[in-house]
């Protein structure tokens, strides 16, 4: 049960997460680009000096004293110009430092002592190399590859069960051709055919999720057919049939619901699949597409980034194989609870 | 058994036509074509190189020639790589994805029936859970996190192997892409051979051997032979799928395998190398699924008689 416990904590924090973090997933901080994951408090004594210097760069002053007393900064700008109060805005729009106050104005304005509060980020996880936030942006990667994870499994699932209930139910030659259509998919190269269509047609969250439905309805259909056929033969389908009852109505009272273990089982193990070829065209570039973010996507910045920053492959990881191997536990519970012969 | 051969092989051929008309037509009927490049070409000069490639007749011309060309064992030019044809690009390429590939297979089949019978026949007890759990999470690792990390340990950190590259295919080069390849289906096959050897270690033929006093090895020996019908069976498009190729693999480690160029084709639009390598893939799949049958039926007599 603590693949279950990892779920929704996984869950919980992608959905809620974005919104209790300060950091939002899509504010940039050139400053603070590929930081590591740590505690510390950003802008720390590394990255103060520089983040000054570029902006006194464009107030056109030199950084001539900083003294740094825990939250709040004495700031010395020197110019051989006169330097104009105005620039200082470029000082919150860092997003690092708040509104300065000017303390004095010495030499004819070409001298300006400022007081700047410095504000305090914290990033857990690190940043990526445009300075954004790897928690903010794994979490919100989360929900989009959950939720095409859940959409792409309920599609399948909805193929899978109505194809393979109809054939096993009906049985014979509609049977024979309906499961042979099924081997036949089985042989073709389907992973090539969804990055086809995706390269082709221009990629989207719709015809990724259509294309992965499309792929792993097979395996259900399967499934389905193999309890509908022992199902079909039990006393009450038969009393069902002799009261009247049509076709449809028969499968879906009957039928499915009798079956809904094992789909439940193969439903739950079908998940981290969906999951698992999500981030897999994500990673080729081919699936979740900017803005929106997914883990395979962050795992394909994280791998290119490999040899400077590796905590940025190490995050959305960590997230995406947790997710992974908590689904695969949790179907093979499923599986062994459901099996009256296992031990 | 030969007529078996031949009428399966000959099921082959409308799938192979399937597969030939539906990747056809699904690149045809996208927007886009070769020859777009970001300083769009003259008019009259796209006119011409249209007409070379035999691309300004009507599609159905066009895939009839296709057809006729690959019925003469002709793949075609390719679009992207100068002066090369496809099936030039495919000679290259497929010894390259099948060493890979090859050797993913046999350490995969090697480790996983062995982890997966020691687990059966120490059911329950702690190496039956290590390599539960160890299972679990190679099935769970993607290729694309598994192969970053190897870089990392092997090539950045350790200095043991070289980060990427083919070289001729040196044994240096070939462990950790193999190694990635290999990985997941470990898992596969392990928890594959555990559940079947496990019941076939649970039938009344086995516990009659037992009780007549047959030494544990070759009880397990005679299970073992039932039981590896569905490891089999799954070793077929494993193979398939190991052979041809992982783009994912060859991409990361730069390795100029059949994936690879499919990639590079679909996103130059280079249709015939990608129909090139979708044949040969299917082909691929189509006969190892064909010899996985065969080898089922050598193991289960019963199986002989079906179609």
């Amino acid at each position: 049960m603590a693949a279950l416990a990892v779920l929704g904590l996984v869950a919980l924090a992608c959905l809620v997460g974005p919104l209790l973090i300060a950091q939002e997933p899509d504010r940039f901080f050139p400053d603070l680009r590929q930081l590591p994951a740590g505690l510390t408090a950003q802008p720390d004594a590394d990255h103060l000096g520089p983040a000054l210097e570029r902006i006194a760069f464009r107030i056109r002053a030199r950084v001539a004293q900083t003294d740094r007393t825990g939250d709040s900064l004495r700031l010395v700008l020197a110019s051989d110009r006169p330097i104009e109060p105005r620039g200082l805005v470029y000082l919150p729009r860092s997003d690092l430092f708040g509104p300065a106050t000017v303390v004095a104005t010495e030499e004819g304005g070409r001298r300006l002592v400022l007081d700047v509060p410095v504000r305090r980020l914290r990033f857990p996880l690190g940043t990526d190399i445009h300075g954004r936030d790897l928690l903010a942006r794994s979490l919100v990667a989360g929900r989009i590859s959950l939720a095409v994870g859940l959409t792409a499994t309920f599609v399948a699932l909805v193929i899978g069960v109505a194809y393979g209930a109809t054939a096993g139910f009906l049985g014979g030659a509609i049977d024979a051709a309906m499961m042979r259509v099924v081997d036949a998919l089985y042989a073709l190269p389907f992973v090539f055919f969804v990055i086809l269509l995706l390269v082709f047609f221009r990629a989207s969250l719709g015809l990724m999720l259509l294309a992965i439905a499309a792929v792993e309805w097979l395996d259900m259909a399967r499934i389905v057919r193999a309890q509908t056929l022992s199902l079909r033969e039990r006393d009450f389908v038969r009393a069902a049939r002799a009261l009247g009852l049509t076709t449809p109505a028969i499968l879906a009272r009957h039928i499915v619901p009798n079956a809904l273990g094992p789909i439940a089982v193969a439903a739950t193990l079908l998940v981290p699949q969906v999951i698992l070829l999500e981030s897999f065209l994500s990673f080729l570039g081919l699936g979740v597409q900017e803005p929106q973010t997914s883990w395979g996507v962050l795992i394909a910045e994280g791998a290119r980034a490999i040899e400077t920053a590796p905590h940025m492959l190490a995050a959305p990881a960590v997230f995406l194989v947790a997710t992974l191997v908590a689904l695969n536990l949790f179907g093979d519970a499923m599986a062994d609870a459901l099996d009256p012969r296992s031990d | 058994m030969i007529g078996l051969v031949l009428r399966r092989l000959a099921q082959g051929v409308p799938t192979l036509l399937a597969v030939v008309a539906v990747s056809f037509f699904m690149m045809r009927l996208a927007p886009g074509g070769p020859f777009d490049l970001e300083r769009p070409l003259s008019p009259a000069a796209m006119e011409n190189l249209r007409r070379v490639y035999g691309l300004n007749q009507p599609l159905i011309v066009q895939f009839g020639g296709y057809l006729g060309a690959l019925a003469r064992g002709d793949l075609g030019p390719s679009f992207s790589f100068q002066d090369m044809t496809v099936a030039g690009l495919i000679r290259q390429g497929l010894p390259v994805s099948a060493t890979l590939g090859g050797l993913a297979l046999l350490l995969a089949t090697v480790l996983g029936v062995g982890l997966g019978t020691l687990a059966a026949l120490r059911r329950g007890g702690p190496a039956d859970r290590v390599i539960g759990l160890g299972a679990a999470l190679s099935l769970s690792l993607p290729s694309f996190v598994v192969a970053p990390l190897f870089q990392i340990a092997f090539g950045l950190t350790l200095r043991w192997l070289p980060l990427s590259g083919w070289d001729g295919g040196s044994p240096g080069h070939l462990i950790l892409p193999v190694a990635t390849l290999a990985l997941p289906q470990v898992g596969a096959l392990a928890r594959l051979t555990r559940a079947s050897l496990g019941e076939a270690l649970r039938t009344q033929p086995v516990r009659t051997m037992r009780s007549f006093g047959l030494p544990p090895f070759r009880v397990t020996r005679h299970a073992l032979r039932g039981a590896l019908l569905p490891v089999v069976a799954y070793l077929g498009p494993l193979a398939a799928a190991l052979l041809t190729g992982s783009v994912v693999v060859e991409t990361i480690f730069g390795l100029p395998g059949i994936g690879r160029y499919f990639v590079e084709g679909a996103l130059n639009r280079d249709y015939t190398l990608v129909m090139g390598v979708v044949l040969v893939v299917a082909a691929f799949v189509i006969v190892l699924n064909l010899a996985a049958d065969l080898a089922c039926a050598w193991l289960d007599p019963r199986l002989r008689v079906a179609p």
